[in-house]
């Protein structure tokens, strides 16, 4: 199967900025592939590369099998977008929204009505349809942008932040609704984010900094890749806890607030020989993974807050695009 | 909720959910692109009642107070009201405001995004620059429908004829402002500032285009400038299909709607029509390729 996108050498510059310095990617067909990394890092640049609507400096992308450059039109016709800021058109209701873009993206008159009705579904907003947008809250819009961007059956649904600026708990649903279109549709989708957490819901996720790809695999490989799990069990005796894991196991453990801790390889593999092994009676256990945070880290050598305060912060970048924008 | 159980269309092959057109031709997909773009317009403007009554408040005032006021100090004797006489200049204008503002609204979907959406789509800019156009042109000319419906409280009689004369005229004269506002358009980020432009641009060409004055016996300098402003080529068609559906004298007719002329060589209706054809021929094309410059 060809791959839905592939990029090589992708570069941008905007004067003396390098917005995007080279890189190179595939994502398979079906996939849903992620882009990690703070504000300013490329990520939106490098979604507007691959949609036609920014101009490569250097290198090459294709998308669905279509140049970037050389095919625009064809480029469009095969992706749904769903851009950081909003862009419907709150007067109309969410299905003359959905409607005018039917007719833009050329849907066949004969499938609009049944497509309506299966995206509408898709994102829970069947019973709101002719209701007008302005009374949605940022939830709502959101699904119903991500509606859009497949009620033309894209072959690559690009999301570039889809969740900044909602609570945690919308977001989850939006996730919710992205996963489930996915398995539905088997789209492939290309999203950005700057939330670690969100990234564990891609397949595969690119760390890009500063304009380069630093790290590339599964959530779970980037993360094992760094090391081991971190171990806490509750036990009635510490002190003999922690001679018995240095003698049996070969482990450092500390205490800590009441928990004795240490680092393995595989925690999960590990509790059942820890429970045969240990003399001591233990009353909980929990084991925790590396988290993203901790990949971001150790790719990049600062924590990702740290990137996000480094740069110019995003009110800031806006007027200032404001300004230069004639 | 099973995503699965709405979606009865099986993508594993990547097939699409309908069977793949044959390649649609450059100009189905162009139509389809403007008819929806106009439609847009049309939605729009029906649910906003508040425009239609903004956009007659403006000429109503300007026909009755100006008109009545005025009245007072002009008189054309028994046959002749300054009401009848100013008609067309307030038809003309409240055509033009809503011709401008439809315009504006292109400013707006750039403010809140929508104009991305209509950018990113595969069609061509022209064909979303045309369907604003369009759209634009007719919801401004049902405003000219107001201002015919109201002919008869300025005297101007309900004649068929008359009123398809003024129809198409007006039509005709929304399409180029619409277009000149496009124009303006492409470059402006905010609304305030469009707004701000186009009164600065539009209000001179207003006072010069002879909508409330006639064309006979100005200054020098004011027949050069009411010559060169497109508007008094959309003005005078109208006042001379009102006057032709009066009983008026000769010699009054003569002053009042002396027709246009360069240089003393009297220029035929046809052509004043023209020069309003071509404006907003020139103006749409030049607001296409302005727009295929914005991203
Ligand atoms: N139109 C532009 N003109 C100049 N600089 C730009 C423009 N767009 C983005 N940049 C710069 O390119 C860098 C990457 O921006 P962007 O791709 O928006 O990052 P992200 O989406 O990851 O937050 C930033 O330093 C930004 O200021
Ligand atoms: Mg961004």
């Amino acid at each position: 199967m060809p791959a839905a996108v592939s990029v090589r050498g992708l570069v941008k510059r905007y004067g003396e900025v390098e917005a995007v310095r080279g890189v190179e990617f595939d994502v398979a067909q079906g996939e849903t592939f992620g882009f990690l990394g703070p504000n300013g890092a490329g990520k939106s640049t490098t979604i507007g590369m691959l949609c036609t609507l920014v101009r490569p400096s250097a290198g090459s992308a294709t998308v669905a099998g279509y140049d970037v450059v050389r095919d625009r039109d064809d480029v469009r016709r095969s992706i749904g977008l769903v851009f950081q800021d909003p862009t419907l058109d709150s007067y109309l209701t969410a299905e003359q929204n959905l409607r005018f873009h039917a007719e833009l993206y050329g849907v066949p008159r004969s499938a609009v009505a049944r497509r309506l009705d299966q995206v509408l579904e898709l994102v829970g907003l069947s019973d709101r349809r002719h209701d007008e947008v302005r009374g949605f809250s940022g939830g709502m819009k959101r699904r119903l942008e991500i509606a859009r961007g497949l009620l033309h059956a894209p072959v690559v649904l690009f999301l570039d932040e889809p969740t900044v600026g909602l609570d945690p708990q919308t977001r989850r649903s939006i996730w919710a609704y992205i996963k489930s279109l996915q398995q539905a549709e088997r789209t492939t989708i290309f999203m950005t984010t700057h939330y670690m957490d969100e990234a564990e819901y891609c397949d595969r996720i690119a760390i890009i900094d500063q304009g380069r790809i630093v790290a590339l695999d599964t959530p779970e490989a980037l993360k094992a890749s760094i090391g081991e799990d971190r171990v806490e069990i509750r036990t009635d005796d510490d002190l003999a806890a922690i001679a018995a894991l240095e003698e049996r196991f070969g482990l450092k453990a500390s205490t800590h607030e009441g928990l004795v801790s240490f680092s393995v390889a595989n925690g999960a593999e590990f509790v059942p020989r820890l429970f045969a092994g240990l003399q001591v009676p233990i009353r909980s256990v929990a084991v925790s993974r590396p988290s993203l945070d901790d990949v971001f880290l150790s790719y990049t050598g600062r924590t990702i807050r740290e990137a996000e305060s480094a740069a110019p912060n995003e009110w800031m970048r806006r007027m200032a695009q404001r300004g230069m924008r004639r | 909720m099973s995503a699965e159980a709405v979606l009865d269309v099986d993508r594993a092959d990547l097939a699409h959910p309908w069977p793949a057109p044959a390649r649609r031709s450059r100009l189905a997909v162009s139509g389809r692109a403007i008819w929806v773009v106009l439609k847009r317009e049309g939605i729009r403007f029906a649910a906003d009642r508040l425009r239609v009554v903004t956009g007659l408040l403006q000429p109503i005032l300007f026909l009755f107070v100006l008109g009545s006021g005025l009245g007072t100090l002009v008189k054309f004797g028994p046959h002749l009201n300054l009401r009848t006489f100013l008609y067309p200049g307030a038809a003309a204008m409240s055509v033009l405001f809503t011709a401008l503002f439809s315009a504006g609204s292109v400013v707006w979907d750039r403010e809140f995004g929508f104009l991305r959406e209509m950018l990113v789509a595969p069609v061509s800019r022209t064909s979303l620059v045309v369907g604003k156009c369009l759209g634009g042109a007719l919801v401004a000319s049902t405003q000219g429908v107001l201002m015919i419906a109201i002919a008869g409280l300025a005297n101007v009689p309900y004649d068929g004829v008359l009123m398809l004369t003024i129809f198409g005229e007006l039509l005709l004269l929304a399409l180029a402002v619409v277009s000149f506002g496009m124009l303006v358009a492409a470059r402006i980020q905010q609304f305030q500032s469009f707004m701000a432009v186009t009164q600065m641009l539009v209000m001179p060409l207003f006072f010069l285009s002879g909508a409330m004055y006639p064309l006979s016996n100005l200054p020098a300098w004011m027949r050069v400038l009411t010559r060169i402003d497109p508007l008094t080529y959309a003005v005078d068609p109208i006042r001379r299909a009102v006057f032709e559906h009066l009983q008026v004298p000769p010699a009054l007719r003569a002053r009042l709607v002396p027709g246009i002329s360069w240089d003393g060589w009297h220029v035929p209706l046809g052509l004043e029509i023209g020069v309003v054809a071509v404006m907003a021929a020139l103006f749409m094309a030049i607001a296409a390729l302005e727009f295929r410059k914005v991203d």
